[in-house]
């Protein structure tokens, strides 16, 4: 009997993912080291933050042990070892500035990795009170409509007066205790609960009921219009606060998720062509939007103005070459937000391209993770929240580092888990906690032993 | 720190950083074959008392009948393992308020993964797609059922 029942017992693949945990941990260190000793600086301390981003990432391994034992194993050590490559990163800009600093006499600034630092630990709080407090993601279902409204508030709170700020142009921070955060990085959360909800309970008449306008098959206003209400606030929000990047996001967030919920490829031909005339319109009816625009076909027509920052992101891939310029030894704080839109400029500079591909494949292991987590979860709302987060950190990466390295238009987004940003690094853990939720559901076995065993006494009667 | 030590570190990262990658892409490839791997385990037992498994999976092609046209449009029937009649009478497992609809007018019966359609001698006919059921007819996904008014579909 006992061999039957092992035979149904699935392997976690915790002790993998221990392994792999620790793993991205050595690589952060290794490259701290090497940043340590290639700038001659060592009196960042920066020990304690590596031991401590150590101990946080066992911490959550723990709680994902205790709280999701089926769980995906790869997701955590991957954002791990992102995570870890951005402080590593982030303490090179670090030292960059400081040595700046001297040579010019400037005040000397203050480092932001330990900022980062706190982040992450607030990242994988939030990470660890998701994982405890939302034992069943089906439960997110009822919020659905609690998640638009707040979607919609978090991406509006900028625009208000006294606590909202602008920096660089885009009024997309708030100001709260000194801490400075980006409610619109969490409103893409609560827009992804808030799109799958209402898409679950509606996919059957949007996939099959029309009403013909002009030989085009056009959903009913009933199935549909809640979601375009949403999601035209949300655009019109996000071009009074500039910010094309999430914009883009949310844009094509709900393509994507349109797209799963009925299976009609029609949606990413109304997607395309959408982008092409809104796109077409911000052109015409925007500066900020001409110029990055114009940036992106001829950067080297103003190198030294508007095209300055892609122009000097280029010239620091080509410094890189393949095997990079190694760690402390290149030239990555020349290019303007280095620490944030730029990081993998400057990972691509002294990684080089060996190092920027290990790095998209850490993001594309993600992805299909997120994906298979999707494809397995055997309810419809988990299979749409699964996708949806899933494509909110495959679309950033590509808007972002397709952007740096010039195969699309610059918005401005951070790169998840490398960039500089609180803000982003919290929401992202989320995504994960909420992934790795979903992966659990997705993996544990559909009857316990003891269910089993109740099962087969009842035949052998 | 010597030129050569600092390239050999230089290739040393990247080289650590690739193994890392290519581990999780070995654990990766060892998680999707573990349910092929698992099979060559579940002897003929398995195949004598279908698994729980295979019982939960067979629940699950289990489709839902969605009324794309007509006055109940937009609702969702959730299908079962038991069959249902269509008609205008009150004990009918979906009632049509319909003229052009009998009494018992149709049977949809579960055979399998199909579901099976039975016209009951209604006046005005059964259709899938234009074609008149007058003998049991597969209804398949993507065909549409039409009684009266009332068109339908099946979905997953």
């Amino acid at each position: 009997m006992t061999e039957t029942l092992n035979r149904y017992r699935v392997s976690t693949r915790r002790s993998a993912e221990l392994v792999l945990l620790v793993g991205a941990w050595l690589i952060g260190v290794f490259a701290w080291i090497l940043v340590d000793s290639a700038t001659g600086e060592s009196s960042f301390g920066g020990w304690t933050s590596l031991l401590s981003a150590g101990l946080l990432l066992l911490i959550a391994h723990g709680v994902v042990r205790w709280q999701a034992p089926y769980a995906d194993p790869l997701l955590l050590p991957s954002v791990a070892a992102l995570n870890m490559l951005g402080l590593a990163m982030i303490h090179r800009l670090d030292i960059a500035a400081t040595q700046r600093a001297i040579s010019n006499g400037s005040p000397m600034p203050t480092p932001d990795v330990y900022l980062q630092l706190t982040w992450m630990l607030l990242g994988l709080v939030a990470f660890i009170l998701i994982l405890i407090f939302v034992t069943d993601h089906r439960r997110l279902q009822r919020f659905t409509f609690t998640a638009g409204f707040a979607g919609i508030v978090l991406l509006f709170i900028p625009l208000l007066p006294f606590i909202g700020s602008e920096i660089n142009g885009a009024r997309l921070w708030i100001n709260i205790l000194g801490f400075s955060f980006q409610p619109g990085e969490l409103a893409k959360v609560a827009l992804t609960i808030f799109f799958a909800g209402f898409l679950v309970s509606r996919r059957h008449s949007l996939a099959l009921i029309h009403n013909k306008i002009l030989g085009v098959g056009v959903p009913r206003a009933k199935d549909l219009g809640p979601l375009i209400l949403v999601w035209l606030a949300a655009l019109l929000v996000l071009i009074l606060e500039r910010d094309l990047g999430t914009s883009l996001l949310l844009f094509g967030l709900f393509i994507v998720m349109l797209y799963v919920a009925t299976g009609r490829r029609s949606w990413v031909l109304i997607g395309a062509t959408l982008l092409t005339v809104g796109g077409g319109l911000a052109y015409l009816a925007f500066g900020h939007v001409r110029v990055r625009f114009d940036v992106w076909l001829d950067p080297f027509a103003d190198a030294n103005g508007s095209g300055f920052q892609i122009v000097q992101s280029l010239y620091g891939f080509a410094n890189g070459g393949i095997f990079g310029t190694g760690w402390g030894q290149g030239y990555p704080q020349l290019v303007p937000f280095a620490k944030t839109d730029f990081i993998t400029s400057a990972l691509g500079e002294e990684l080089g391209l060996m190092g920027l591909i290990a790095i998209l494949l850490l993001f594309a292991i993600v992805v299909e993770r997120g994906a298979r987590a999707a494809v397995a979860t055997r309810d419809p709302f988990g299979n749409l929240l699964a996708i949806g987060l899933t494509a909110v950190i495959g679309l950033q990466t590509f808007i972002v580092i397709g952007g740096v390295t010039r195969l699309v238009p610059l918005t401005g987004l951070t790169t998840p888990f490398l960039s500089y940003g609180g803000s982003s690094l919290v929401a992202n853990y989320i995504i994960i906690a909420m992934l790795i939720r979903i992966s659990n559901a997705a993996r544990a076995p559909e009857v316990s032993d003891a269910d089993l065993v109740m099962r087969q006494d009842d035949r052998d009667d | 720190m010597s030129e050569l030590l600092l390239s050999v570190l230089r290739i040393g990262f990247l080289i650590a950083l690739w193994w890392f990658v290519l581990t999780v892409v070995s654990v990766l490839r060892r998680d999707l074959q573990a349910p092929r791997d698992a099979k060559p385990l579940t002897p003929a037992r398995t195949v004598q008392r279908p698994s729980p498994r295979a019982t939960l999976r067979a629940r699950k092609t289990s489709t839902q009948l969605v009324i794309v046209e007509g006055a109940l449009r937009g609702t969702v029937v959730p299908l079962g393992s038991s069959p249902i009649v269509i008609g205008r009478a009150s004990d009918a497992t979906i009632v049509l308020d319909d003229d052009f609809v009998s009494t018992h007018h149709a049977r949809l019966t579960p055979n399998g993964n199909h579901w099976i359609v039975e016209d009951l001698g209604s006046t005005n006919g059964t259709y899938i797609d234009k074609t008149r059921v007058s003998t049991p007819t597969v209804f398949k996904p993507g065909t549409q059922l039409r009684i009266g008014k009332t068109s339908m579909e099946l979905s997953s």
